[in-house]
């Protein structure tokens, strides 16, 4: 049974689940006792291609590496473990295959506990009935939510709250995988069950979420530690290498965030204005002052994707002078020649040509207009309704560039250097946000538990 | 004048949804900071030229004073991973920071 005590230690051992972590650090963790290993497994950061397609940004090798030494711990001492956004972005797929990494590793260490499932998936009626009732409202300046995108969006999740994860600590689960959820919360359920301040707790979670990302050196894939108390909480390295100080501590509440003093999240923000961080020996450092502000109406955002079409890509390089000058007009006309080619084919899609070297990174606005350069990197990107389409338009794109006459070229035997054969990609379905939305819940019952002894 | 560089320890670009781009910098003290926010060296205007967008796609501008540090929120010119997109994780979008000059 889990009592309240004047502190609450949590170990975070890695920013995402899979990335790894050192064992020594992880054990320096375990050797401290603490109440609760918590991890968040998942982000919105590689875009929407995996939401869309059930599929986990990490390594299954990675992750499974990660959770036996977490599970083995965790469950030989006795430490709840809770894992959120499981499958890294928290849809049923990405859940199912994070439990049976799960039950591979229980059935290989012989390990038995109780696992909550708790699923994040949200009915696309409830949502429609949510707009017509007004329940929705656009984040980022993004359009008002249509029934249309709705029905058109794939795997749709809410971020979760600290509630349903306390619901299934409630219920005796061991270890908890949650779908998606706010990253703070799967460190920040257990302590505010008992008792401990919201604000302490989520902006420690909050912070323990990204592990020694915070630290000095920063590092994502190495474990860190949390004290929580009635008034305060400390972190602190477990790595002798890392240390936390004032500066580090604060400048992470900027990391990713567009306001560091107010963080929106479940059911409220965390209100950061009158925090204060202390430096302690030993690299450590204390935080007081983060308060939880609850909203008189408990929004939850969702998130959810479409797909768009499909993709093949080529890659090439030029080390032609003549070539580099002129590209702008170069791919202009390639682009004129090819849609031209395949106008009585009725084929038509988007054609880009990402030029490394160039503006390969930021595109348009790109300030360094004049940059000359000796070789050039050509991405060709081509995304269609199909993929055999996108395969042709990719195809003559690529052809038509390697012949290509353009003005006062002498170079005339192709344009392209081409690392690969096959020099052609496919890349399968696109996918583009299509939600990112907050809806108004009156309860916690979307988020269902699921309860399994292994 | 002196260009942001000399006086910065971090400049960095980040997604802070998949709309949204936010641009950290952190100062090396506290009292560039202090004459960065006096003289409001960083404003809508110069950042919109620097990014070549219009200041109505600049979000906010927040000094966040302890961390010594300045947060420029931009809308994405193409939404994280649609078509079309360069940088997914918009983790390379600082470059034109680097070549702004500050009169102090």
């Amino acid at each position: 049974m889990i009592t309240k005590k004047d502190s609450f230690k949590i170990l975070s051992p890695t920013a995402i689940l899979g990335y790894g972590f050192p064992l020594e650090s992880f054990m320096n963790g375990i050797n401290e006792e603490p109440d609760l290993i918590a991890v968040d497994a998942g982000s919105v950061d590689p875009g929407p291609y995996y939401l869309g397609s059930g599929k986990s940004f990490t390594d299954r090798t990675g992750v499974k590496r990660d959770l036996r030494y977490i599970l083995k711990e965790g469950v030989k001492n006795g430490i709840p473990v809770v894992i959120g956004t499981c499958g890294g972005s928290g849809a049923k797929p990405h859940l199912t295959w994070c439990k049976e990494i799960v039950q591979e590793i229980a059935k290989e260490k012989g390990l038995s506990f109780k696992m909550g499932l708790i699923f994040a998936d949200v009915d696309k009626k409830d949502i429609i009935s949510s707009i017509k009732d007004n329940k929705i409202e656009p984040l980022s300046h993004l359009p008002s939510l249509t029934e249309e995108t709705v029905n058109e969006s794939i795997n749709i999740v809410a971020q979760m709250g600290v509630e349903p994860i306390i619901n299934a600590i409630n219920k005796q689960c061991e270890v908890i995988l949650a779908g998606r959820a706010y990253d703070p919360s799967v460190f920040a359920a257990l302590p505010i069950h008992l008792g401990f301040d919201p604000g302490l707790s989520l902006h420690l979670g909050k912070i323990l979420e990204c592990a020694a990302i915070a630290a000095e050196p920063g590092s994502g894939t190495d474990s860190v530690f949390g004290i929580l108390k009635t008034d305060s909480f400390i972190l602190k390295p477990l790595n002798n290498e890392r240390r936390f100080t004032k500066e580090s501590t604060a400048a992470h509440s900027l990391y990713e965030k567009s306001d560091p003093y107010s963080l929106p999240g479940p059911g409220g923000s965390l209100d950061l204005r009158n925090v204060d961080f202390t430096e302690l020996p030993d690299g450590q450092v204390k935080v007081e002052g983060s308060k939880f502000i609850r909203s008189s109406k408990y929004y939850v955002k969702l998130e959810g994707v479409k797909c768009v079409g499909y993709r093949t890509i080529s890659i090439a390089g030029s080390h032609d002078p003549i070539m580099i000058n002129n590209i702008d007009s170069i791919i202009r006309n390639v682009k004129d020649r090819v849609r031209d080619i395949l106008k009585s084919e009725n084929i038509d899609g988007d054609i880009f040509f990402h030029i490394y070297g160039k503006n390969g990174v930021m595109g348009d606005i790109e300030p360094d207009k004049e940059a000359s350069t000796h070789e050039i990197g050509i991405l060709i990107d081509v995304v269609s309704s199909s993929q055999e389409q996108a395969n042709t338009i990719c195809s003559i794109s690529r052809s038509t560039l390697l012949h290509f006459g353009y003005p006062g070229r002498i170079s005339t035997a192709g344009n392209l250097a081409f690392p690969f054969s096959p020099s052609d990609i496919k890349m399968g379905e696109v996918f583009e946000f299509s939600m990112y939305h907050l809806m108004e819940i009156d309860n916690q019952d979307m988020f269902k538990l699921r309860i399994i002894d292994i | 004048m002196k260009n942001i560089t000399e006086i910065s320890k971090v400049i960095r670009s980040k997604n802070s949804s998949p709309f949204e781009l936010t641009l950290d910098i952190i100062l090396k003290t506290k009292e560039y900071y202090e004459l960065l926010k006096k003289k409001e060296c960083i404003n809508k205007k110069i950042i919109s030229e620097l990014y070549n967008i219009s200041e109505n796609k600049i979000n906010r501008i927040i000094f966040f004073d302890p961390a010594n540090a300045i947060k420029i929120t931009l809308m994405r010119n193409v939404v994280s991973g649609s078509p079309g997109d360069t940088d997914v994780y918009g983790a390379q979008q600082h470059g034109p920071l680097l070549n702004l000059k500050v009169d102090i």
